[in-house]
């Protein structure tokens, strides 16, 4: 297994996901977001090779069902890292040092936004607010909030959370 | 005895720190053979006291914050639990200042109730503006709403009533309410701590609203960026099933109403209504072009009322009390009171509600306490990324929909995010259109490729290349954009872009008698 990547899944879970899945939810009005929000969060991401699948149970063309998948930035095509760090790029964030603490994120990850950090623990990414406007700068690890953010706050949870991994 | 403490479950008290704050006063009350309940309240919204722990006295509640895990024991030390002073102490929370002047009519409950106790919500008004609206037609329900003034809390203003009562007009075997409830703009967190800090009013409001319409099923739209509130919102739609406040038969009425979240996916253009249909029926959010309003074909082509939290959470209490009692606050056409929220650069952050009339200059000064830096204040972006950047002096209008629309600015959503004299309003300007490019749904192609167009232009203002002509461009694809978009995304994005430059053109690198050229 390779350091910092989630526990590998067997090669013929996901189709038995997407398939348990769409058994459950196909028939429901609008099921399509419903059902690629459980598929990641049972499986990390949105594997393309379960598109036609998905496709194929919604009555959709493949090209309908990658276009929502590419469309919305939640969704994932490939797996994220072990642990995930959004942080705010939003108006009150920027305010109060977004821009610092992104750089600084940067450099303590060494990777851009989008990328992996140099261990492969963590995948830095932005977020366009979190509702935490009036406690800025802020960010997520692993969807918990963190807010009044500073550069000794931020390796301090990315110390927690890498000997935690 | 047992003494109730509340430490607050609401995000931005989470953000801080309130779950180690609500683990160590159990363990610390505990070593210490003390009977305390903790409760998890919402937010007061006064975030730079946050974690805000509150004890219950027989003085009233006493407030305590910022608090951390290792004030705990001293808390304890100094006799917080029977309300004695201490360093972080604040006196009894609803004489704080910040708390007292405000006037609070859809955010009473909020930071005093436990968010998910039935029990609590109805020992404090809950429930009453469903019984009332029970009581009456669905047309006299509508009138309320119509004669309470309520307008569209989400940033359009747009009548609630006539939305209402369009629905309500509207022949078909099935109706839907969908509650927009993709709060994306920044300087925004309302409709969160509702959802977060007293669900049931946002399901009550809306339960009112399907009584009122006809509709029998409704739709709550939550961004994914608010995991905790469509938590809580589950949590409570389950409570309320089960307690007969929703499902196929509400408080014994044979009227039917069901509810269910539907959560987003990280698309800032869903928060417009259409956009934000077609992504619940499972499309792209691609905005639809209008008519047909949503009203007579929205969600799965059916009569659809589709309205913020805010509104749809104002609307409980109308009923409640009157539509007089709500209508009475305000100023012009702009009816009742409106949940602001201070963010950015600012000292004392959080939750105002004031009825419409009051200044930014009270807000930013009376409440806000001034910049976080300690540095003057520069700029104010009022109604989240697509509004205007309003300098000192437009401080002091009237917070009102006509008069923020007459100066070129919008109240939107109710937030404002301050800016010190540090912010660079050209690099802000580029910002707003570098959103608009990542999240333009890409249908109008004055957003879709104007938006690119309008970052590689304001680079060349920045870098000094031709910057009279640059300017004039600029100000020619904004008019593009205002008059050729479909909806508010490339429609407004001038907004923050046109008032950066004409009210702060140094930034931009222009003398400034440019701005009476302009």
């Amino acid at each position: 297994m390779t350091p910092g990547y989630p526990d590998p899944i067997p090669a013929d879970e996901p189709l038995r996901v997407v398939r348990e899945v769409l058994e459950r939810r196909a028939s429901d009005a609008g099921a399509l977001l419903p059902i690629l929000h459980e598929l990641q969060d049972r499986l990390g991401h949105v594997p393309p090779d379960v598109v036609p699948e998905i496709a194929s149970a919604l009555n959709l063309s493949r090209a309908e069902v990658h276009g929502v998948v590419t469309y919305y930035h939640h969704f994932r095509s490939e797996p994220a890292a072990r642990h995930v760090i959004q942080i705010c790029r939003a108006e009150a964030c920027q305010a109060m040092g977004a821009d610092a603490l992104v750089a600084h994120a940067q450099q303590r990850l060494g990777c851009a936004l989008h990328g992996r950090s140099a261990d492969g623990a963590f995948t830095l990414e932005p977020v366009f607010c979190l509702g935490l406007c009036a406690s800025s700068p802020a960010m997520t690890l692993d969807e918990e909030p963190h807010a009044r953010m500073t550069a000794q706050r931020f390796d301090a949870l990315v110390a927690e959370a890498g000997s935690a991994a | 005895m047992t003494v109730t403490v509340y430490v607050p479950r609401d995000s931005a008290a989470l953000a801080v720190g309130a779950e180690r704050v609500a683990r160590r006063i159990a363990v610390e009350a505990a070593a210490r053979g003390i009977d305390v309940q903790v409760v998890r309240n919402g937010s007061r919204g006064l975030f730079w006291l946050e974690p805000l722990v509150e004890v219950q006295t027989p003085l009233g509640r006493m407030a305590y914050g910022p608090v951390d895990a290792d004030d705990v024991p001293g808390l304890f030390d100094a006799g917080f639990l029977a309300g004695q002073s201490h360093a972080l102490g604040h006196g009894p929370t609803d004489k704080i200042p910040y708390l007292a002047n405000q006037e609070r009519l859809t955010f009473a409950r909020m930071g005093i109730s436990d968010p998910l106790s039935l029990a609590d919500y109805q020992a404090h008004e809950g429930f009453a503006g469903l019984r009332a609206a029970l009581a009456l037609t669905p047309a006299e329900v509508v009138q309320q709403v119509l004669d309470a003034g309520l307008r569209g809390r989400g940033g359009a203003a747009f009548p609630a009533g006539i939305k209402w009562k369009t629905v309500l007009g509207a022949e078909a075997a099935q109706k839907y309410v969908v509650c927009n409830a993709d709060e994306g703009d920044s300087g925004t967190f309302s409709d969160r701590m509702t959802m977060e800090g007293d669900p049931f009013m946002l399901i009550e409001g809306m339960t009112i609203a399907g009584i009122a319409t006809g509709a029998t099923q409704g739709y709550i739209y939550v961004r994914s960026e608010y995991p905790h509130a469509i938590a809580t919102l589950n949590e409570a739609i389950q409570l309320a099933e089960a307690g007969g406040f929703l499902g196929a038969d509400i408080l014994g009425s044979g009227r039917r109403f069901t509810l269910e979240v539907r959560k987003g996916a990280g698309s800032y253009v869903c928060g417009e209504e259409t956009a934000l249909l077609d992504s619940i029926e499972g499309k792209r959010g691609i905005v639809r072009a209008k008519p047909p309003l949503p009203a007579i074909e929205g969600l799965f082509g059916q009569p659809t009322l589709i309205n913020n939290v805010i509104t749809l959470a104002s609307v409980p209490v109308i009923l409640a009390r009157g539509a007089a009692h709500y209508r009475d606050f305000g100023v012009g056409r702009s009816r009742g009171t409106l949940p602001i929220q201070l963010a950015g650069n600012i000292r004392h952050g959080g939750l105002v509600e004031k009825a419409f009339g009051v200044t930014m200059r009270e807000l930013l000064y009376d409440y806000g306490g001034g910049s976080a830096s300690g540095r003057p204040i520069k700029a104010v972006q009022v109604g989240g990324p697509l509004g205007a950047y309003l300098p000192e002096s437009k401080w002091d209008l009237p917070l009102d929909y006509e008069a923020y629309a007459a100066a070129g600015g919008s109240v939107g959503h109710g937030g404002i995010v301050v800016h010190d004299d540090t912010a660079d309003l050209s690099k802000l300007a580029r910002y707003a259109m570098e959103f608009c490019a990542i999240e333009s749904c890409g249908k109008c192609t004055p957003c879709r490729i104007g938006s690119t167009r309008g970052v590689e232009v304001i680079d060349k203002i920045r870098a000094g290349q031709n910057r009279p002509q640059q300017v004039a461009l600029l100000r020619d694809l904004c008019n593009t954009m205002v008059h050729g978009s479909l909806c508010a995304m490339g429609g407004m994005t001038p907004f923050p872009v046109l008032s950066a430059l004409d009210h702060f053109p140094q930034d931009f690198g222009l003398a400034v008698p440019d701005r009476e050229a302009a």
